[in-house]
């Protein structure tokens, strides 16, 4: 192997590859190395406190998935399953949630109000949702919302509306703690919606019962100008099954998981195939990112990973997998409501609290019409979101409208984040006050598909 | 119930012909009257006594400007939510805008004065004023935004209002048969004194000056009204001729709550207008928008185009809301002014972008891409500008009075 590409800086460390170093560039790289060096350690020089969170958080891990329960098969293969219906349409234009959404919001806003928003910050830290969380959403129904009554679930009819809802009042609390309480629910949600009666009866017992698994939706790939209906994983057909290679990210808790969702391109088109934890070939690794870290983000290996003929999800022409992506996003949207809320409701007492020039900073115009701009574009992206959910509940094409969502989160959610911090001045900066944290959520919304559905 | 953000399915049939309306009969004369400012259009007499058939034949569903009415009495249909007078109104203005915003505004008897009567108005007012064309008369040479400052005078002498002042920016005010002209009663009393009052035209001591050439919707009259010793009966004073020092400005400022909505459907209908011409020239162009596929991944143009149709829908969905908020007599003030603001700039951000993504053709008067980006622009000031419309906004989610964020 040459030298000379050990010696280019670029490529690496966030360099452009188009970077060369001058002499002065090879001295401080020289220092670099020697700072990073094992004798520093020994001498006792490093602080031990900077290893504890970076080895865990930052280095990340990777480890081959592991097997922790055998789903055991049941179901008649070549039959349908059962599908929720789609919600009545009034025809009336109305902005108030039906009685039994409210209700459900009210439990989840209590549940986002007292045990997510106060494990916020530690589960951020940690890159991991902490086990009281996880159980008391297991309490609530989160799991099983999306899932029809006859397989075991709550839900009377297609449930995105609801999902909406409540992945709005979960985000208020903590949108990392959101995913990872959402994750395993998308999954069963997916399995009632495209599953055969074989899948529906061999998974979905589990996710009914006591001790629901960790699962995922996995679709997004570590890839520049990532097209998630153009996925590079594959999945070529054998006599008995497919093969399936490919790198996938953001999955959350794949760590944990049991049972992944993953998207893979057949025969030309993209297609969801059910993946087992504990299949040969199959490897997890952290991948922390700058927010939704309390999801426990993952990237998924699969080097010829063997799966069964029945381990299609929905159908192989495309349109689940689509499908899957709309919903997804819209599950993204609600998550950026939720927490571009929990922003205008963090900001409007502070300005007012705040002094500057010997009166509150809300005061002034400036900071003012900041806020007055982020109700403003928080309750447009929130009817937005609500008009995709409404359609897709009612069973309509809703492409467009959540395209349209979509990008009212993306950007205004962003911009929302942003003056956010920028309200609260340096104070915004430090972990002291969440913000800080909402700004690096927020920068998720356009980025991600998958991982959690409604 | 349940959430729903559809279209109301019962006025589909009358947005239905609000859009031949405008397509038939407002766009074949747009650019006409855009060159012939000041001239009359005619057209509109003919229109206008369609949509005076059609609402008496109930047909319009109590649409147009007028329809911002709020019932005193509960809702007949019980608990029901209720798609009213106010959806229809903002959904057939939607359309009529498309069509043409500054034609819409020299609609006869549907003037902005018209909405302020049907807002204030007592029964036997109403009455009293059916089937005039109202124009509306606030701003002064020295006065907008700060609408308490007024300076033109109202002072009681018998039974009549002696009116001094001047108003200008009066839409409609050369062609309107009445103005509702803004007046304090008592300068010192402040905003609690000021109160409208409905002045008919040939009334001695109101004349019309002059009009404005202006950048935009040229087809509608802008005029300076002079009041000297304009003497109007004391019953043409709308609502209450007390000044409540405690109600402050409330009774006055009311008919922005219903008229507001109405300004946004004009620049969503503006905005709409543009964005549909756009997308099919796009289209020619070979540049399509595809909703599932990332917009990164699409040529900057689609992206463009995306980002505009979703600024589009918010204002668009947030003016549903503020109507739908005052068709269930629901207090929507906070919504008026978020609909408004949101729709004021989303207007001119869409008609203007549109104008540069079709390059000279858009640019040209060959098409009138380039027109809606002039007419599109008073839509974010009069009414209240965007910045009046931030402070309401602002002022309400933060809980603080005019004193406090001035």
């Amino acid at each position: 192997m040459s030298l000379i590409p050990s010696l280019k800086p670029g490529g690496r460390h966030g360099v452009p590859s188009s970077e060369s170093r001058d002499p002065i560039g090879y001295l401080v790289a020289g220092l670099n190395k020697l700072a990073q060096s094992d004798l520093l350690d020994r001498v006792g020089l490093r602080k031990p406190a900077e290893q504890a969170v970076f080895t865990v958080t930052r280095d990340g891990f990777k480890t081959l998935t592991t097997a922790s329960r055998t789903f055991a098969r049941a179901g008649s293969k070549g039959t349908a399953g059962t599908r929720p219906s789609a919600a009545p349409r009034t025809g009336v234009f109305d902005l108030t949630p039906s009685e039994d959404e409210q209700m459900l919001v009210d439990v989840v806003t209590e549940y986002a109000e007292e045990v997510v928003r106060p494990a916020a910050v530690e589960a951020d830290e940690t890159c991991e949702a902490p086990e009281s969380v996880l159980k008391a959403s297991l309490e609530i129904g989160l799991p099983i919302l999306g899932v029809p009554e006859a397989l075991g679930g709550i839900s009377e009819e297609r449930s995105a509306m609801a999902g909406t809802l409540v992945a709005e009042a979960l985000a208020k609390g903590d949108m990392g703690l959101a995913v990872a309480t959402l994750a395993s629910g998308s999954v069963a949600t997916a399995l009632g919606l495209w599953g055969t009666d074989a899948q529906q009866q061999t998974y979905l017992p589990a996710f009914t019962g006591d001790d629901v698994p960790a699962a995922a939706l996995a679709l997004v790939e570590p890839t520049v100008l990532f097209d998630v209906l153009n996925p590079a994983t594959t999945a070529r057909r054998t006599a008995d099954g497919f093969v399936l290679d490919g790198v996938k990210s953001a999955v959350a808790r794949g760590d944990k998981a049991e049972l992944f969702v993953v998207g893979a391109e057949l025969e030309g088109k993209p297609v969801l195939f059910l993946v087992e934890s504990g299949v040969a070939g199959l490897s997890v690794e952290g991948d922390p990112s700058m927010g939704v870290r309390a999801a426990g983000l993952t990237r998924l290996t699969l080097d010829g990973v063997t799966v069964p003929a029945d381990a299609v999800l929905g159908e192989s022409d495309g349109s689940t997998y689509t499908e899957a992506v709309r919903l997804s996003r819209l599950a993204w949207c609600a998550l950026a409501v939720g927490t571009a809320q929990a922003v205008l409701d963090y900001v409007t007492p502070y300005v007012k609290e705040r002094e500057a020039f010997g009166e509150p900073i809300a005061h002034r115009q400036s900071v003012a019409f900041m806020v007055a701009n982020i109700a403003i574009e928080l309750q447009a992206m929130r009817l937005l979101t609500y008009k995709a959910a409404s359609r897709a509940a009612a069973g309509k094409d809703f492409s467009r409208e959540v395209a349209l969502a979509r990008k009212a989160c993306t950007d205004k959610g962003m911009q929302i984040g942003l003056d956010g911090v920028q309200l609260l001045g340096g104070h915004g900066y430090v972990k002291e006050h969440p913000v800080e944290r909402w700004y690096r959520d927020l920068r998720a919304i356009g980025i991600m598909e998958g991982t959690v559905l409604v | 119930m349940a959430i729903n953000l559809e279209d109301p399915k019962k006025f589909r049939p009358l947005v239905g012909q609000a859009h031949q309306v405008a397509m038939n009969m407002l766009r074949p004369i747009s650019r006409k009257y855009d060159r012939a400012e000041h001239a009359y259009p005619k057209e509109l007499d003919m229109l206008a006594a369609m949509i005076d058939g059609l609402s008496d034949s109930g047909a319009s569903e109590g649409a147009g400007a007028a329809g911002v009415r709020r019932d005193e009495k509960p809702s007949e249909q019980g608990a029901g939510t209720k798609n009213g007078a106010n959806l229809a109104s903002v959904m057939s203005i939607t359309e009529m805008c498309w069509g043409d915003v500054g034609l819409l505004l020299s609609m006869p008897r549907q003037g902005l004065g018209n909405s302020a009567i049907a807002s204030v108005a007592d029964e036997e007012q109403l009455k009293k004023f059916d089937g005039v064309w109202a124009g509306m008369a606030i701003t002064e040479p020295g006065t907008g935004s700060d609408s308490a400052n007024i300076k033109t005078t109202a002072v009681l002498d018998g039974d009549e209002y002696v009116i001094n002042g001047e108003k200008i920016y009066v839409t409609s005010g050369d062609r309107a048969d009445h103005i509702v002209v803004w007046a304090t009663l008592d300068r010192d009393l402040g905003r609690a004194a000021i109160k409208s009052f409905v002045v008919a035209k040939g009334t001695p001591g109101m004349r019309v000056d002059r009009l404005e050439h202006k950048l935009g919707i040229r087809a509608s009259d802008t005029a300076t009204i002079i009041f000297e010793n304009c003497r109007v009966p004391k019953e043409n004073l709308l609502g209450s001729p007390e000044v409540d020092v405690k109600q402050g400005f409330a009774g006055a400022m009311a008919t922005f709550d219903n008229t507001r909505p109405l300004v946004a459907a004009m620049a969503v209908g503006c905005a709409r207008a543009a964005l549909d011409l756009t997308r099919g020239l796009l289209a020619e162009a070979g540049t399509t928008v595809d909703y599932d596929r990332p917009a990164i991944v699409q040529s900057a143009a689609a992206a463009k185009f995306l980002q505009m149709e979703s600024d589009w829908e918010g204002a668009y969905l947030l003016m549903l809301q503020a109507a739908w908020m005052a068709d269930n007599r629901q207090p929507n003030s906070l919504e008026a002014s978020m609909a408004k603001a949101k729709a004021g700039r989303v207007g001119s951000d869409i008609t203007l972008s549109c104008v540069e993504l079709a390059g000279s053709i858009g640019y040209s008067e060959a098409e009138l891409l380039e027109k809606w980006s002039r007419d599109s622009k008073i839509l974010d000031i009069f009414e209240g500008t965007q910045q009046i419309q931030q402070l309401i906004v602002a002022r309400r989610i933060l809980g603080l009075s005019s004193a406090e964020l001035k």
